[in-house]
């Protein structure tokens, strides 16, 4: 009985509440609301971890940030957009206040566009904003995903973030797509019409997959309504799902680094997210937002009321998509008309089925699975969390390159009509040009590419070797100049000289005992032939007896008054194959 | 149960990590010797101004404080301009032209609220937090033998207490209803999507029928007025659509799905320049009408070269040669053009008595059945 009790029996009830307060108090400087949330959601235990989670600093990992950052623009101003767009194909005739449209006939879609640019008080802001978002949004997902693939940080345990990375990215260009679409001006209904025409170009079930689509027969009235349920419920709704798990693989797996000392395979070097990083990565989300927020006050995108409505006679010249869709317009630029043939009366357009339906899958299934590709053919089946210098892995950054190069090549001949005006030539050359270009650009690309990173490699074992250049010339007393070269720190090296470095697998037996064939033979075979053209032209990272042999060099040519200059050039290719085998001895 | 025990057994085997208790298994590939450089571990940390000097601290403080200063301005200009400047207010902004000012002020007055936050906190990140780098340890993202062999044996146990394995019936009974029960909501959707009716493709209201089997005029579009053959001089072009189309117009049904179809143009050449005798024939004294929509994937051919006699589709430039009924000469489209055959009538306006003799525009699967 305690005297609490004797005095105010009903004080027993909150007796306690004394315990929740000692409780309270240990979160003080949160205050009481941080206690009331904890005592429901037990959020304590994982604040501390999550406060503490190390994230590494580069400035290309901010280019994911940027994609992020920018759909959440999107969806923030797309919000907006919804208050004001009527997704409507019924015909009206329009009255509101841009003059030069007063009393035409046109689509609600459209009336209601021209409503939010010129009715709604900072609906144009509104709408610019969402369709620089959305640029920028496609264009950074790009870039990332390059940083990505360039880096090798999609090895694993990355691979399936890089499956959902690369199904976002095609999402995010059709969602752009259907966006682009709505406003249903003359430019982007004749961006609907080509894509009716695509759909028509598929064997067999094109005409019945354009009736399904469109509801009837084109335009219809359908297709507004549809292409708006898929881009603001049905796309964005995939997108921020995957988008949610990438972001959660990335916490998962912890962020991948670049080399540099004192980072290794198994730690994570950087900076906590309490305060560092929400400071940094949220102050960025404003940094991108007031940017776009800046562009879109100065720079007029989509300036739908200069297109006029949609209507299927009108046509204007240059008639593009936006960027993103760019290269699959270009590539049915290029293909050629014969293409198209007839086999008992049916019609296969092979002219416009390759560029339209095929490409767009049949590019972002080779980008989904290089990542097994390159797993089988090194047969690296450990987890990597250190980032590669492109230069050091020079057969993929040649690959990649390439895939670009064959990219910008259908790009540009998506403007083959524009710099056929701009630079004065034929537009005919330029096609040809480019049709000739799409074959040939990617293996010189390859080619270039993988020499260039092969340079830098070698560049990178001379400045190990033989120091960095210092620009200081020293005349000798008997005469000689001699250019110093200072050693590099022990820091500086490191970066030079942690990549780990492959050597072709050889095929060592292809039959049993018996002379037969083994099972696994042919499978092995083309395995080393990939192995080969991965790995045949290696510069492997100096060594420290490499380093101690190079000094020696130094002091001998020294010694030798004539000798000076050889002891700076680059080792030769037969010092550099001696050195491959001595290495493999240690192996 | 025997059988059971041996397929359990199985599953667990499989599912040891590939690199087994932490050793690891190194491609064939990768050479690792021991002549390697040791990394040489983190660098000591490098104090910044800030860290030593509180003048420094407290001039960092004032920039940052500064930026969030700005931003507030910045909303405030936003709030007033929202309300004080008009609609139809417009300025010259060097360099870019007469601007909308609401759009400019308001949007600049977001921007930099907006980026200003951004640009402080950065700031205040790099200049004040900490930089010391932590190093935080990785852990193999599998799990250990032991965590799998639990997982497999809690599933197996599972799966054990639905008697899945010991009751075929049940196991294919639930397959099936699984399999099968998307069906009617796709059947549903793809049911319901749209009316096929594929053969309306073949068609366009050029068909006299559509006009009581009379000829019917070509109309200017969108003024819908008829053409007389002597309007057209030499060289002129006419955007033409058929007289039928009024009909939809006035009842204001399905205008564009005529249109989309129906656009002509009318062109008139040089009777000489043209080498087909059909394209002749089909035309009155050099006078020629081709369907606008283009055969490769529907776009208006709208840009005609008056002095090369080309038709050119300005979304993929398949260039159509009229001197030579229409035929590609250049680009991505395979087939010509249709030509539409056209007569002068009693009162002299130019009608079409026959409609298109092909189908017109994209091609599809079954244009040519």
């Amino acid at each position: 009985m305690s005297t609490i009790n004797e005095t105010r029996p009903a004080d027993a009830l909150r007796a306690g509440d004394r315990q929740a307060d000692e409780r309270a108090s240990a979160t003080k400087p949160l205050g009481g609301i941080a206690g009331w949330m904890d005592d429901r959601l037990g959020g304590a235990k994982g604040v501390s971890f999550l406060a503490k989670k190390v994230f590494p600093d580069h400035w290309s990992f901010m280019l994911g940030e940027i994609a992020m950052y920018s759909m959440i623009v999107c969806l923030l101003t797309g919000a907006f957009l919804t208050f004001w767009f009527v997704p409507s194909a019924s015909q009206v005739v329009y009255d509101g206040s841009y003059v030069p449209l007063q009393g035409v006939t046109m689509s609600d879609a459209y009336r209601s566009t021209l409503g939010i640019s010129f009715d709604i008080r900072g609906g144009l802001l509104i709408r610019q904003i969402h369709h620089w978002a959305a640029l920028i949004f496609v264009v950074s997902v790009f870039v990332h995903m390059a940083r990505v693939f360039f880096t090798g940080a999609f090895r694993k345990p990355r691979e399936i973030n890089w499956v959902f990375g690369t199904i976002l990215s095609l999402l995010a260009c059709i969602e752009g797509f259907a966006g682009y679409s709505l406003p249903d001006d003359l430019l982007s209904g004749t961006g609907i019409r080509a894509m009716n025409g695509f759909i028509q170009s598929a064997p067999v079930i094109g005409s019945y997959l354009s009736y399904f689509i469109f509801g009837g027969a084109f335009p219809g009235e359908a297709i507004i309504p549809r292409l708006y349920s898929a881009h603001v419920l049905l796309i964005p709704a995939i997108l921020v799902g995957l988008f949610t798990a990438h972001i959660l693989l990335v916490f998962l797996h912890k962020h991948t680094q670049f080399p540099g000392p004192g980072r290794t395979n198994k730690n994570v070097v950087g900076y906590p997210l309490l305060p560092v990083y929400i400071a940094k990565a949220g102050g960025f989300f404003f940094i991108v937002f007031g940017v776009i927020a800046l562009i879109s006050a100065v720079v007029t995108i989509n300036p739908i009321w200069a297109y006029g409505p949609y209507d299927p006679s009108p046509i204007t010249a240059g008639s593009q998509p936006d960027w993103y869709m760019g290269f699959a317009d270009g590539a049915l630029r290029l293909l050629p008309g014969f293409l198209e043939f007839e086999t008992f009366g049916f019609t296969w357009s092979m002219n416009i089925f390759p560029g339209s339906l095929i490409l767009l899958p049949l590019m972002w299934t080779i980008i989904g699975v290089y990542p097994f590709v390159e797993s089988w053919v090194t047969g690296d089946k450990r987890e990597h969390h250190l980032l590669d210098r492109p230069r050091n892995a020079p057969t993929r950054t040649a690959i990649g390159i390439a895939g670009i190069s064959m990219y910008v090549v259908l790009f540009l001949a998506a403007g083959n009509d524009l710099m056929a005006i701009k630079l004065h030539l034929s537009i005919n050359d330029i096609t040809q040009t480019l049709r000739v270009l799409f074959f040939v650009a990617p293996p010189v690309a390859f080619w270039i590419t993988k020499r260039i990173c092969l340079s830098l490699q070698r560049a990178d074992r001379q400045k190990v070797l033989h120091g960095r250049e210092t620009g200081t010339i020293w005349r000798h007393a008997d005469g000689r100049f001699e250019e110093i070269h200072a050693p590099l720190t022990p820091d500086e090296r490191w970066a030079l000289v942690q990549h780990e470095s492959h050597e072709p697998l050889e095929l060592t037996a292809g039959k049993d005992a018996n002379g037969v064939d083994s099972p696994i033979a042919g499978k092995e075979r083309l395995r080393a032939k990939f192995s080969n053209f991965y790995f045949r032209d290696r510069v492997a990272p100096a060594t420290p007896s490499e380093l101690e042999a190079a000094h020696h060099e130094h002091e001998d040519h020294a010694a030798a008054p004539d000798g000076g200059h050889e002891a700076i050039e680059p080792a030769g290719a037969g010092q550099e194959r001696e050195t491959i085998k001595a290495d493999k001895q240690h192996g | 149960m025997n059988e059971n025990d041996t397929t359990d057994h199985g599953t667990s085997t499989s599912l040891v990590p590939a690199s087994d208790a932490g050793t690891e298994r190194l491609p064939a590939s990768l050479i690792r010797g021991v002549d390697q450089f040791e990394n040489p571990g983190l660098p000591a940390h490098v104090h910044r101004a800030a860290d030593d000097d509180p003048a420094a601290a407290k001039r960092a403080e004032r920039q940052v404080a500064t930026m969030f200063g700005l931003s507030m301005l910045a909303t405030l200009v936003f709030l007033v301009s929202y309300f004080a400047i008009p609609d139809e207010a417009t300025f010259f902004f060097p360099g870019i032209g007469i601007a909308k000012t609401q759009n400019v002020v308001l949007g600049l007055s977001l921007g930099f609220a907006i980026f200003l936050i951004g640009i402080g906190a950065v700031h205040w990140a790099k200049t004040l937090m900490s930089d010391e780098e932590i190093v935080e340890e990785r852990h193999e993202q599998a799990s250990t033998t032991e965590q799998r062999a639990k997982a497999v044996a809690v599933v197996n146990e599972g799966v054990a207490s639905t008697q899945l394995n010991r009751r075929p019936l049940l196991k294919y009974s639930l397959g099936g209803a699984l399999g099968l029960f998307a069906l009617p909501l796709g059947l549903q959707v793809a049911g319901s999507l749209g009316p096929t009716n594929v053969e309306e493709l073949k068609h366009t209201i050029w068909d006299p029928k559509d006009n009581g089997g009379k000829p019917i005029r070509l109309m200017r579009d969108p003024e819908m007025t008829p053409i007389r053959f002597d309007e057209v001089t030499s060289g002129s072009v006419f955007h033409v659509m058929p007289e039928t189309l009024q009909k939809y117009i006035d009842e204001g049904k399905h205008v564009l799905e005529a249109k989309a179809k129906a656009a002509v143009i009318l062109i008139r050449l040089d009777p000489d320049l043209i080498k087909v005798q059909k394209a002749k024939d089909w035309g009155v004294d050099g006078v020629v009408a081709y369907s606008k929509i283009c055969t490769h994937v529907g776009c208006a051919v709208g840009l005609y070269e008056q002095q090369t006699h080309h038709l050119l589709c300005p979304c993929h430039q398949s260039t159509f040669d009229l001197t030579e009924d229409c035929a590609v000469i250049f680009g991505p489209a395979k087939r010509p053009l249709p030509q539409l055959k056209i007569t002068v009538d009693d009162a002299g306006y130019l009608v079409a008595p026959a409609g298109f003799a092909e189908p017109v525009g994209p091609s599809f699967w079954e244009r040519a059945r």
